[in-house]
């Protein structure tokens, strides 16, 4: 069954197209990426599909609620984890959920139960009574999540789970969140730009100026961007290129101070290639493709570059300070 | 139940973090104390040679009470413009809820805030020679809750259209001077200029501030001085801020509804 079925949605806001015609569905208790750029399109998918923005056109359904029409329904079926934080930081833990879960409609009679059961899950059970102000940001972000699930949502949405957290804290948050479909069978979607958070999901859909460019699982998506990845470097970059050239067997690309090399099979190419090539060469790496290299394939740009826009940053630090 | 259960669980959050932060407590001590030192020992000393035909305290103690009503509704409807800066208005806006239900839990929240404080006043009004009897307090409270109520449903109204909290207080300091000042609460308005007249009759400040007197001084002055200074009728004074508070919640809700 697919707990979510999106069809040709469109969110304009005046001249701006956010989302241009994007379709998918998740299925029941898989996790479903959204990859792409900051501006891509992913929070305002997010938005239509929790029923905050009202798409401009095309269809989505929850559990077969529809967006636009059964808001409520859609709601109860919806744990939502936001971007930005959204926790009431003077009340504790305990509070925040008791709060979510009231408004949910949770009964008395089982609350109790779902609180211990949501926050053993995170680990927070013993913090429980604890002012979410002095909670880390991993905590809080844990806490959001066992939030989100203690109305027992048919699907979990996380945006950008782990943004403004450190190294170590996103590793953490991943084993919850790998616990949360093992465990519950919890259907998740979560948009995120780093690419390596991607590689946990069953399926991915890379997200590029409102339109998805692929769709597939992190193995088949790689397996497009034809095998392994070449890159060398020289300090006579144009006699290189010439030289490779002549050459075949493989897929030739440029980037800013060195040349790629997509082979089939880069182990036994590489030795091969060396032999072949009378340039000086400086440096060569081989490794296995990415889904930066994926990214890179199917917009022709990297996603890192999109990344490091001042005004981006600027945001970015912002909300560290803010968790 | 269904409709009740979201307005008491908002109410609730409301009163908790009012609970937990100290200094708003203290204040709320404070504020009417200073008030009522400022204005019971030293207003009284120079005005009480007015010519009202009543002593000037009695005259000003329900402006006090409207003002400090005032102050303390339109800063608890802060919350909402905190709520949405530090993103859990969006919690509350994506849950299965109605905005009427988001909207009176919080008008709710401020008004019982606001009429406890109005309560602690009306505690220490002996002290400073006011003289309440036990028979007007009832209906005294309920315009204590009425007022709170429509001063707490603009903040709400205002709340819901800022996006940061300097410039809902930057608003909330232009609107609360001419409310009081226009409200009745220093001067009777039975003979100001026609504009002045105009604002005051859309200023609930003014029908709070009525009301109260008539309440409070029904028994003490003659009904003819009470009557050169008063506006409306009780009832019609109730009805006023009754509309108002709809209204204002009314605009609040479209608000909510516009901006998420």
């Amino acid at each position: 069954m697919n707990i979510i079925r999106v069809e040709n949605l469109i969110k304009t806001f005046r001249d701006f197209t956010a989302v241009d015609g994007i379709s998918f569905e998740v299925k029941k208790g898989e996790i479903f990426g959204f990859l792409g750029p900051n501006g891509a399109g992913k929070s305002t998918t997010i938005n239509i599909l929790s029923t905050l923005l009202p798409p401009t056109e095309g269809n989505a359904f929850i559990n077969d609620f529809d967006v636009l029409s059964q808001k409520d329904e859609v709601r109860r079926s919806i744990g939502l984890v936001f971007q930005d934080p959204s926790l009431d930081d003077r009340l504790t833990a305990e509070e925040n959920l008791h709060f979510h879960a009231k408004l949910y409609g949770v009964p008395s009679d089982v609350y109790e139960e779902r609180e211990k059961e949501v926050l053993q899950l995170v680990d927070l059970w013993d913090r429980k009574k604890e002012l979410v102000r002095n909670f880390s940001g991993g905590m809080k972000r844990r806490l959001e999540i066992a939030r989100g699930l203690i109305h027992y949502p048919s699907v979990l949405f996380l945006d950008e789970p782990t943004i403004g957290l450190d190294p170590q804290t996103r590793a953490h948050l991943w084993d919850y969140i790998l616990k949360l479909k093992h465990d519950k069978q919890m259907t998740i979607f979560m948009t995120t730009h780093y690419m390596n958070e991607a590689e946990y999901c069953d399926r991915i859909a890379i997200i590029d100026h409102g339109k998805i460019v692929a769709l597939d699982t992190p193995a088949q998506l790689k397996k497009a961007v034809g095998g392994d990845i070449i890159t060398i470097k020289s300090s006579d970059m144009n006699s290189l290129k010439k030289e490779l050239a002549k050459m075949s067997g493989f897929n030739l690309r440029e980037e800013a101070d060195s040349l790629c090399l997509e082979v089939n099979d880069g182990e036994s190419f590489l030795p091969q290639l060396m032999r072949e090539i009378t340039t000086v060469i400086d440096t060569v790496e081989l490794r296995k493709p990415t889904l930066d290299d994926v990214f890179l394939r199917m917009t022709g740009r990297s996603i890192r570059e999109e990344e490091a826009s001042g005004k981006e940053k600027m945001r970015r630090e912002m909300k560290m300070r803010r968790r | 139940m269904k409709f009740l259960q979201p307005i008491y669980t908002i109410w609730q959050r409301e009163i908790i973090r009012y609970w937990r932060d100290k200094t708003r407590i203290i204040s709320t001590l404070i504020q009417p104390l200073m008030f009522l030192a400022i204005f019971g020992a030293g207003l009284s000393q120079t005005l009480s040679a007015g010519n009202f035909g009543i002593d000037f305290v009695q005259f000003m103690y329900p402006g006090i009470i409207a003002m400090s009503v005032m102050g303390v509704a339109f800063f608890s409807t802060i919350s909402t413009v905190w709520d949405r800066e530090f993103g859990f208005l969006k919690e509350i806006l994506v849950a299965p809820v109605s905005r009427v239900s988001v909207a009176l839990g919080k008008t709710l929240g401020a008004t019982t805030i606001a009429s406890l404080q109005a309560l602690i006043l009306l505690v220490l009004a002996p002290f400073i020679g006011v003289k309440i009897s036990l028979i007007v307090i009832p209906e005294l409270l309920l315009f204590m809750i009425l007022l709170s109520f429509a001063i707490s449903g603009m903040g709400l109204l205002v709340a819901s259209l800022m996006r940061t909290t300097e410039s809902f207080g930057l608003l909330m300091q232009i609107l609360i001077f001419p409310m009081f000042f226009i409200s009745g609460a220093f001067f009777p308005l039975t003979a100001v200029p026609t504009w002045m007249g105009l604002l005051a009759k859309i200023n609930p400040l003014t029908y709070g501030v009525d009301a109260f007197r008539q309440i409070l001084l029904s028994n003490q002055v003659p009904q003819n001085i009470l009557d050169s200074f008063s506006l409306h009728s009780i009832p019609v004074n109730a009805l006023f801020l009754l509309g108002f508070s709809a209204l204002m919640v009314g605009a609040a809700v479209i608000a909510f509804n516009k901006k998420s």
